[in-house]
Order: C-alpha cells, then sequence, then structure tokens
C-alpha cells in the first residue's frame, strides 16, 4: 500500500540548532504509530511542522493529494494542511471564551462553514463520543484536567482529519486522569484513525501501536513494530534509552 | 468672606444641563472612535506588521509623550495654517480628533497587554484548527482581551469625559464654556464653577456604578 502521509527530508532549524536533521515518514492509511525518544529530541517540533505551527525549513509533507514543500509553502496550503491533520496539544490549549460544545463546533462553523444546527448536532455526537454528553455547557475552567483535554480530542476529532497528531496528551494530567484519555485515544485507535502520537507511556505505545519509532538528536533512529522495538532493539541508543525509562 | 450665592447656583442647574447632551457627544463620539483605532494599532504591534508597526509605535509614543491641550492646538489652530481645508474645521470636530488621537494612543496599549495576556497556546490551537489569523483574533483572542480590558477601557472614558472640557479653549460652548460665559457675566465664577465642577462628577459617580456593574458581571463571567 502506498504512503497516506509522505514526510520526506523535514529540517527544522532555530538559528543554529538543527531540531530536525532531515526527518523521512510513510504512514499508511489507518496506520498508528508512536514516537518515542529522549526529551529535547526534537518529536514535538516534528509534529508541529506537520500542523505548520513550526514552519520547516526544507522538506515536503505530502496528505492524500495535497503536497506542502517548505520552500513554497503559501497561506492557502497550509491552511488546507492544517485542515487535514488534528492536534492535540500536551496542556489541552481550549478556548477558554467557549464552552466545550463551542470548542468542537468551532472548527465546523468558523473554518468549514457549516450551519449552526449541524455543528451542533456532530458536537453533540462527539461529546457522547467522548463521554461528556452532560458537559457540553460547562466552560474549561469548569472541567478536570481529564475532561479537558477529552474536549481537546474531540476538538481535533471534529476536523474530521485524515492524520491526528497527539504531543504527550497525558504528560500535563494528573495521574488520577490519565486513564479515562488513554482510553479514549485507544478507542480513536480502534477505528483505525491514521495517527501519530509521542508519548512516554511505553506501555501504551506498545499496545494501539503498528509502529514505534525511536527518534533522538533530530532524526529517527530506528523504527519497528512494536514487539521488536520494546522486545529486540536492534540500535544501542534505542535499547539504553528503553533501560532508562524501564 | 463672603457665603456661596445658593440661588445663583440653582439658577444655573438648567443652563448647565442643557450643555451636558454635547459633552456626552464629544466624549461618545470620540471614545466610539478611539476603540475602533486603538483595535487596530494594537493588533499592528501584536503581529508585527512590517513597517506599519514602527509607524504606530512612534504614533503611539507621540501622542502619550505630549499634553492633550497641546495636541488640541496642534489640530485646531496650527495644522489649518498648512493644509488649507481645514480652515473651516469646527471646534467640535477638532476637539473629537484630538480626544481620539490622543486616547486611542492608550488605548492601545492596554488592548495590547490584554491580547498578549491571552495564553499563546490558544493562538496555535486555532490555528491548528485552520482558522486565519482574522478569525482566531476575531472569534479567540479579542473576546477574551475585552473582558480584561474593559475596566481599564472605562477608566479611559471618565478621562475622556473631563478631557472634553478642553474644548472650550477651542471656543467651544460645552459645560465648561457654559460655565466661564456665566461667570464672565456675573463674576460669581466660584459658583459657576462649582456648579460645573458638580456636574462632571455626578456624571462620572454614574460611569463608575455603571464600571462597577460591569466588572462584577464580568468576574463571575470568567469564574465559571
Ligand atoms: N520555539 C523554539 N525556539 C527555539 N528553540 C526551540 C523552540 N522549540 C523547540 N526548541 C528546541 O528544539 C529542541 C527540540 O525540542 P522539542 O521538539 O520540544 O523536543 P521534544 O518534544 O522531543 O522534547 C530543543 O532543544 C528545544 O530547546
Ligand atoms: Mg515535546
Amino acid at each position: 500500500m502506498s504512503c497516506e502521509i509522505d514526510v520526506s527530508g523535514l529540517v527544522k532549524r532555530f538559528g543554529a540548532n538543527t531540531v530536525l536533521d532531515g526527518i523521512d515518514l510513510c504512514l499508511k492509511p489507518g496506520e498508528r504509530v508512536a514516537i518515542i525518544g529522549p526529551s529535547g529530541t526534537g518529536k514535538s517540533t516534528l509534529l508541529r511542522c506537520l500542523n505548520y505551527l513550526d514552519r520547516p525549513d526544507q522538506g515536503k509533507i505530502a496528505i492524500g493529494d495535497l503536497t506542502v514543500d517548505a520552500a513554497k509553502a503559501g497561506k492557502a496550503e497550509i491552511l488546507a494542511l492544517r485542515r487535514r491533520t488534528g492536534f492535540v496539544f500536551q496542556g489541552y490549549a481550549l478556548f477558554a471564551n467557549m464552552t466545550a460544545r463551542q470548542n468542537i463546533m468551532e472548527g465546523l462553523t468558523t473554518v468549514r462553514g457549516w450551519s449552526k444546527e449541524k455543528a451542533q448536532d456532530r458536537a453533540d455526537q462527539i461529546l457522547t463520543q467522548i463521554g461528556l454528553g452532560d458537559r457540553g455547557d460547562s466552560y474549561p475552567s469548569g472541567l478536570s484536567g481529564g475532561q479537558q483535554q477529552r474536549v481537546g480530542i474531540g476538538r481535533a476529532m471534529a476536523l474530521d482529519a485524515d492524520l491526528m497528531l497527539f504531543d504527550e496528551p497525558t504528560s500535563a494530567l494528573d495521574p488520577e486522569w490519565v486513564g479515562e484519555v488513554l482510553d479514549l485515544i485507544r478507542k480513536i485507535a480502534d477505528g483505525r484513525q491514521t495517527m501519530l502520537i509521542v508519548t512516554h507511556e511505553m506501555q501504551f505505545a506498545r499496545e494501539i501501536a503498528d509502529r514505534v519509532v525511536f527518534m533522538e538528536g533530530g532524526r529517527i533512529v530506528e523504527q519497528g513494530p512494536p514487539g521488536q522495538i520494546f522486545g529486540n532493539a536492534q540500535d544501542n541508543r534505542t535499547r539504553s534509552f528503553l533501560r532508562r525509562v524501564g | 468672606m463672603r457665603s456661596l450665592d445658593i440661588a445663583y447656583m440653582w439658577d444655573l442647574v438648567p443652563v448647565i444641563a442643557g450643555y451636558v447632551p454635547l459633552t456626552l457627544f464629544m466624549a461618545v463620539i470620540s471614545m466610539i472612535a478611539a476603540l475602533v483605532l486603538a483595535a487596530v494599532l494594537a493588533i499592528v504591534r501584536v503581529l508585527r506588521v512590517p513597517i506599519l508597526d514602527r509607524v504606530v509605535a512612534v504614533f503611539i509614543s507621540f501622542f502619550r509623550g505630549t499634553p492633550l491641550l497641546v495636541q488640541l492646538f496642534l489640530f485646531y489652530y496650527g495644522l489649518p495654517q498648512m493644509l488649507s481645508f481645514l480652515t473651516s474645521i469646527n471646534g467640535v470636530t477638532a476637539a473629537i480628533f484630538g480626544l481620539t488621537m490622543h486616547f486611542s494612543a492608550y488605548m492601545a496599549e492596554s488592548i495590547r497587554g490584554a491580547i498578549l495576556g491571552v495564553d499563546r497556546s490558544q493562538w496555535e490551537a486555532a490555528q491548528s484548527i485552520g482558522m486565519t489569523q482574522g478569525q482566531l483574533l476575531r472569534r479567540i483572542i479579542l473576546p477574551q482581551a475585552a473582558r480584561v480590558a474593559a475596566p481599564t477601557l472605562m477608566n479611559y472614558f471618565i478621562d475622556m469625559i473631563k478631557g472634553t472640557s478642553l474644548a472650550f479653549t477651542l471656543g467651544v460652548t460645552e459645560m465648561m464654556g457654559a460655565a466661564q460665559k456665566e461667570a464672565a457675566g456675573s463674576f460669581l465664577y466660584l459658583e459657576a464653577f462649582l456648579v460645573v465642577a458638580l456636574f462632571y462628577w455626578a456624571i462620572v459617580e454614574v460611569l463608575s456604578v455603571g464600571q462597577r456593574r460591569m466588572e462584577a458581571h464580568l468576574g463571575k463571567a470568567v469564574a465559571r
């Protein structure tokens, strides 16, 4: 099968610091890929570049029939790319002036031009899927961390994105809320949503991922099925990282 | 020492009251224009629009760095000497123009601060779902910034009402100008200026009550 998501030669520098040093990555439709690696290695930057929250310096990102070339990406292409990629932030980043339901509707009404009624129906479906059917009218400040992150995931789900990006979706959560958020992501993964997830939850990665990618120093060091990476890693750096995180 | 001529003051009340609408008119029009201008100036600064950003920085610096009275004189007596189409500008227009420029400079700074106070992650979240710069400002950032800036902007509105009294120096007969004229005829300066002072005080007090109500309301909405 060919790549649904095809990233090639992605380079990102912050000043003299090369944070992504030529990333190539191919995701087949429905493939769920977990990215692991030490902190400061460029995992977040990779996800942010795929959403153009950080602008890559070189390389290409292809999603379906849309190809965005870093050298000549225009506004319209960047917006199109963002509409095809849902981003879930570590710190939720909910719109504080909007209710849970409005957070989910916003991309549908303002961005995709749906009518309010249609968007509301869709948002209510999503609220039920994320287990917050009765909290649609709550503002973020009235929700627990776990509930806020589920709304953050719901907002990304509403885009019906070709690719969902999760950047350490449970790292900012109190331990008591981690389970419910992982359960929701597991449910989305079970629906064969193409996704890239950066996580420190190794057990979770092993469980949901079709493939695990180990990154270090802005490069992909090693990748393979979870059984191989966690059980029989070939590269010393992978093995030493996995020993450290236990 | 003489005693206050209360009867004279009482007679002045309806006279001064007749000029309240003009004072409020100048203040309200200037406030609306200044709010729009200030929002634009603040956005130019926040987005660091090339070149314009520098121009706006100088504009703000100038209008904050010089007295309102000097600015009014510049607009009314000074500029028409160079720009002949301004010779027919009347005092009310010049005052509205000056108040707008002056207060927009201050208000732009508080709006800018309020915009920057909105958590950066919300900008990114809005971008990530594909919103344009204009959409995310209008839908996410400005509504939150407005809440934060509202009490300060209300204070500027109060300053602006008091600032309209300077229009009298441009030959406009508003509340202050009317009091001055009355006093010049009766020589009862103390009474005339006391009445006009009480008028300003009363207007500002009414607004302060409104301001406190608004703050309580906003506080509730945010704490929800
Ligand atoms: N906006 C930025 N400006 C400068 N340096 C940055 C910025 N964002 C990230 N970096 C740097 O890029 C490197 C990779 O960061 P990041 O992608 O967040 O790593 P990870 O997510 O793997 O922990 C780090 O050295 C970090 O300091
Ligand atoms: Mg990170």
